[in-house]
């Protein structure tokens, strides 16, 4: 039962929020059919596949705020649901950051959901997986992959009028392959809201390439070199790129514990923090990266700049952060759109003297908040350009960098691409900051 | 990994989170839940977000329920007439080999900031998982209708699966032989009941603690409380019924201080570490006190977590770290506290001698390891010889100890690196034939019920030292040298070759005397110079655990908890970089 339409949703949340004696009270009804393969040494090694539907309801009295979820929907268990809400709430502490939920909202409507991916079988999977490792065998050549889908709904309702329903899908697939000596290593990843465009043979030929050109590494010293970096070196695996859209809160900045803080108090919004061509916005409606068009709270989300020409225009302010510094609520909507220019990945390397091509960055923490420095490793096909070809690839490197300081420093953009539900053009960018040598493949 | 799930989990810091998170939260949350995708919780904020992001957190899942059904039992007799009709149902429609477990997954956790509580929820899941091995092929299915009838279908949708899997399977599967053992049963050996505990004193040791920070310079401080209870019941068609009560809990907390003037903030986290213990561990020992090195004021903690004496030293450090010396960069000799090393331990140790790792099971996410078979057999040293390494899960107070793990193969203790060598890997029954050997090493894991098991790491600890050596002793030999504590930045690649790791405290070491606080500290290593490196451990007085709360592997992403027991240890001429940058 797991996709239910919006009229069936509301019907089953009108009739929670109906049962309540709170003040207050929000339900929030989600649901998710997905299934998944796995593969490695070119053989499946697991598929599953999960439905599940969940109720979560929030009853206040006053400021004083409790919270019950269940797994059935027959009156009596949703009765309960919303009774075990109310008694905890009687007996939890009082708010002292309560905001009143929100009364009716608009939303926008993106095309966020698409039939074709909520109809995929496991038939379907298991041939992509097959698709995969045939073409790997087929070179001599050693695949591991995982592909995962899913069809989702998300609707809220409560008793201050407010109603608001999503449903999306998404197809994430990921590939490394590896020459069976362990000398060379390539990856391939992508998303998708719609199944139509996903084509497991074209990114695995993209990840058995890498792998053959990547055999007998030559070691490079460390130090600071142009690189070019694939969206997937600056998305994937929580990249560059999401950690420094995800430290964008206003409180944090506020109370001087963000590389947003001010010094002396205060944020920096409206300062130039990075290098005129960065913009970086949120856009629900996009069509290739469609986005969450409301948060938890039911907030919508809007067509919103974070980064306009280099300056920092918003940051996110959760709705009791904005009361108290007399600001709008911006909701976060879980994805972000960096604007780019024309050139692909092969143009930026036509135009490289001297470079680095980096496919993937591995292993990304923080190293120090003040600065959003990072560190990581590069992985799965590292390449040196010269004189606007690949020459030869390269030992993995240990970075140590801050995003901040590398959109200072761009030599140039090239076209977005969607990664992990974001829009992310291939960065050229000089100065970037190897700290060592790795000799993982 | 990763992935990031990697690897390794590390809760560095509660920040700013309400209830459970928020923009506000510091984005060392996301290296605690790293197996999560972070976008899926950035912005959430209320109570009912945090509900909704719970179940996602493994372990954490599950329905809330009133904290007073934590408390309840199934009977093993109903859960061993259950496993029967699941048993019998995969011997019916084909199965050579069948598991149940029937799990039911109990949670409590605490947040609180400053003054205020953020969240409370209590969790529980109930349901079964049954693995089965048809036409050589593996096959899982699970059910939260517990019913004989319920086992029954999952049972035959377990064989219905492995049958169609088998088309693609190119090898059977080869498990090691493994008796049964009968009706047994195995308990944490803990002293106090966390769940027993009221939640009222919870709440109030946080804010206690929390009160201490702020009392002694904190400008913020976040703490926590977790509590795992996890009920399972085994039964396999070897002939074992196998009741297990498990118990884990971790008192954490981070410490901000800020400098308005110059921009400045800096967090100390807490030194507890996760233990496979009761609420005991929250009732301060004195016997459970280790004095740090001269001049730090530093106290590590054995079996038992004193949290208000660490919050008031936390608020202490977190202010001293911001006008501490930023490090000059070269080669240091390094004295590591347990509750530092044992991070390092997880990530270049624990992780490179997985087999499924080794094998490339995990090529696509967590990667693969240096330590391959061919390198093994070169018999070159992983380490000085002063390193020697076990694993082990029985330990007790350790996060790894059970009884008998996810597949029913009795728990042991049994050497990774001997002598500074690498004698062996960590393996469950269906990989022991490929490196030619017999049994189980008993290390396979699921995190839940509606998981299927597979092999995770078990507790990897080096061996304390067999020469007397307090930890005053060790940095007294150190003429140019830097001590580190605590967790902090971790960071090591695919292949567990190349390192980076940071920490929460550090301390100049010269000429044999801690000489005050330094920051901007970190370690770039290989794994094996690092290893080699070594050339002093204390002794057994010094031993401590540490712990990883939610080790991530898989995918999907599954999460299990692991200790690394250690005792200070020295490694000489590491190079150490300055992480200080200057922005905008």
């Amino acid at each position: 039962m797991a996709i239910l339409s919006k009229d069936e949703s509301q019907a089953i949340l009108k009739k929670v929020v109906g049962f309540t004696t709170a003040d207050e009270c929000q339900a929030t009804l989600q649901g998710r059919t997905s299934g998944n393969v796995r593969y490695a040494r070119n053989s499946v090694s697991t598929a599953g596949a999960a439905d599940n539907v969940s109720l979560v309801v929030e009853a206040r009295f006053g400021k004083r705020a409790g919270v019950a979820t269940c797994n059935q929907f027959d009156d009596a268990t949703l009765r309960r649901c919303v009774q075990r809400a109310e008694e905890i709430a009687r007996l939890a502490p009082e708010d002292p950051e309560y905001m009143p939920l929100l009364g009716p909202q608009q939303y926008l409507t993106p095309v966020s959901y698409a039939a074709s991916t909520a109809a995929i079988t496991p038939d379907f999977r298991a041939q992509a997986a097959g698709d995969s490792i045939a073409l790997c065998t087929a070179k001599q050549l050693t695949g591991a992959g995982y592909l995962e889908d899913g069809a989702s709904f998300l609707a809220l309702r409560n008793n201050k009028g407010l109603e608001a329903y999503q449903q999306s899908t998404t197809l994430d697939f990921s590939v490394t392959v590896r020459t069976p000596d362990g000398t060379g290593s390539g990856y391939a990843v992508a998303d998708f809201t719609d199944v139509s465009k996903f084509n497991a043979k074209a990114l695995t030929q993209i990840a058995a390439d890498k792998a053959a050109g990547s055999r007998n590494a030559k070691a490079l010293e460390p130090g600071k070199y142009t690189v070019i970096l694939e969206p997937a070196a600056l998305v994937s695996d929580e990249g560059l790129l999401n950690n420094l859209v995800y430290n964008f809160g206003a409180r944090e900045a506020d109370e001087g514990r963000s590389f947003l803080s001010k010094k002396g108090g205060g944020n920096r919004t409206g300062e130039k923090l990075f290098d005129p061509r960065i913009t970086i916005y949120s856009d629900p409606l996009n069509p290739q990266a469609p986005g969450g068009v409301f948060d938890g709270e039911g907030l919508p989300v809007k067509r919103m700049n974070w980064v306009e020409k280099g300056v920092v225009k918003n940051l996110y302010y959760t709705r009791y952060w904005a009361q108290k510094t007399g600001k709008q609520p911006t909701a976060f909507s879980g994805n972000f759109i960096m604007e780019g220019g024309t050139q692909s990945v092969q143009d930026l390397i036509k135009s490289t003297a001297k470079g680095i091509l980096v496919t993937r960055l591995w292993y990304i923490r923080d190293v120090d908040p003040q600065t959003l420095l990072f560190t990581g490793l590069t992985r799965d096909g590292t390449f040196y350009i010269e004189n606007g070809k690949i020459k030869h690839p390269v030992k993995n490197f240990r970075f140590n960098e801050s995003p901040v300081i590398m959109l200072n420093n761009i030599e140039a953009i090239g076209k977005p691409v969607r990664l992990g539900g974001n829009l992310v053009p291939p960065l050229k960018i000089r100065d970037f900051t190897f700290t060592s040598l790795s000799d993982a493949v | 990994m990763q992935p990031r799930y990697d690897s390794c989990v590390n809760w560095l810091q509660l920040a700013d989170c309400r209830p459970i998170l928020s923009f506000d939260f510091h984005s060392s949350i996301t290296q605690t839940f790293t197996f999560l995708k972070r976008r899926d919780f950035v912005g959430l904020t209320g109570l009912a977000t945090g509900a909704m992001f719970l179940p996602s957190v493994p372990g954490f899942g599950g329905e809330l329920i009133d904290p007073a059904r934590l408390l309840e039992q199934v009977d093993p007799a109903i859960k061993k007439r259950l496993a029967d009709s699941a048993l019998n149902a995969a011997k019916s429609a084909g199965a050579t080999y069948a598991d149940v477990r029937i799990g039911r997954y109990l949670n409590q956790s605490i947040f609180t900031r400053e003054k205020q509580v953020q969240n409370i929820a209590n969790g529980e899941s109930y349901g079964a998982g049954i693995r089965v091995i048809a036409n050589g092929t593996w096959g899982f299915a699970a059910t939260n209708t517990v019913t004989e009838a319920g086992m029954a279908k999952a049972a035959q949708l377990a064989v219905q699966i492995a049958k169609a899997n088998s088309k693609v399977q190119k090898e059977p599967v080869k498990l090691a032989p493994q008796k049964g053992y009968g009706e047994v049963t195995w308990k944490t050996p803990i002293q106090v009941n966390a769940f027993e505990v009221p939640i009222k004193d919870k709440v109030d040791l946080l804010l206690a603690a929390n009160a201490k920070a702020l009392d002694n310079g904190a400008n913020f401080v976040n703490s926590a409380l977790f509590q795992i209870n996890e009920q399972k019941y085994f039964a396999s068609t070897d002939g074992s019924y196998i009741d297990q009560d498990i118990h884990r809990i971790w008192p954490t907390l981070g410490v901000t201080a800020i400098d308005r003037a110059s921009g400045k903030f800096r967090t100390r986290e807490a030194l507890s570490s996760p233990m496979g213990m009761g609420y005991e561990y929250m009732q301060p020992k004195a016997q459970d006190k280790i004095a740090g090195p001269a001049g730090t004021g530093l106290v590590g903690y054995k079996y038992s977590y004193d949290m208000l004496e660490d919050a008031t030293l936390a608020a202490k450090q977190a202010k001293e770290k911001i006008t501490a010396k930023s490090v000059t960069p070269g080669k240091y000799d390094l004295v590591l506290d347990p509750n530092h090393l044992g991070l390092t331990i997880h990530e270049s140790i624990g992780h490179a001698t997985e087999l499924d790792r080794v094998l490339g099971y995990e090529a696509n996410y967590a990667g693969t390891s240096f330590a391959t078979q061919e390198w093994k057999a070169k018999n070159q040293p992983y380490g000085s010889k002063l390193v020697n390494i076990i694993a082990d899960k029985t330990q007790p107070g350790s996060l790894g100890a059970v009884g008998y793990d996810d597949e029913g193969v009795k728990t042991k203790q049994w050497d990774i690196i001997k002598d500074g060598k690498l004698v062996d890997y960590q393996k469950i029954r269906d990989q022991a034939h490929i490196v030619g050997q017999n049994e189980s090493d008993g290390c396979c894991y699921s995190q839940s019920w509606e998981d299927v098991q597979f092999q995770r790491m078990a507790n990897i600890s080096l061996k304390p030292g067999t020469e007397k050596m307090s930890v005053d002793q060790m940095i007294s030999n150190v003429d140019k040298g830097i001590y580190i504590a605590g967790r902090g930045s971790f960071s090591i690649d695919q292949q567990r070759y190349n390192s980076q790791f940071g920490g929460t405290v550090f301390y100049a070491i010269e000429k044999g005397k801690i000489a005050g606080m330094l920051e901007d500290v970190a370690y770039q290593t290989n794994t094996v110079e690092f290893w080699n490196s070594c050339s002093a451990i204390c002794d057994q007085s010094d031993y401590r655990l540490f712990g990883s709360f939610f080790d991530g592997k898989g995918q999907p992403p599954q999460v299990s908890a692991v200790s690394h027991g250690s005792s200070t240890t020295r490694f000489n001429a590491v190079n150490v970089i300055n992480t200080a940058r200057k922005i905008g």
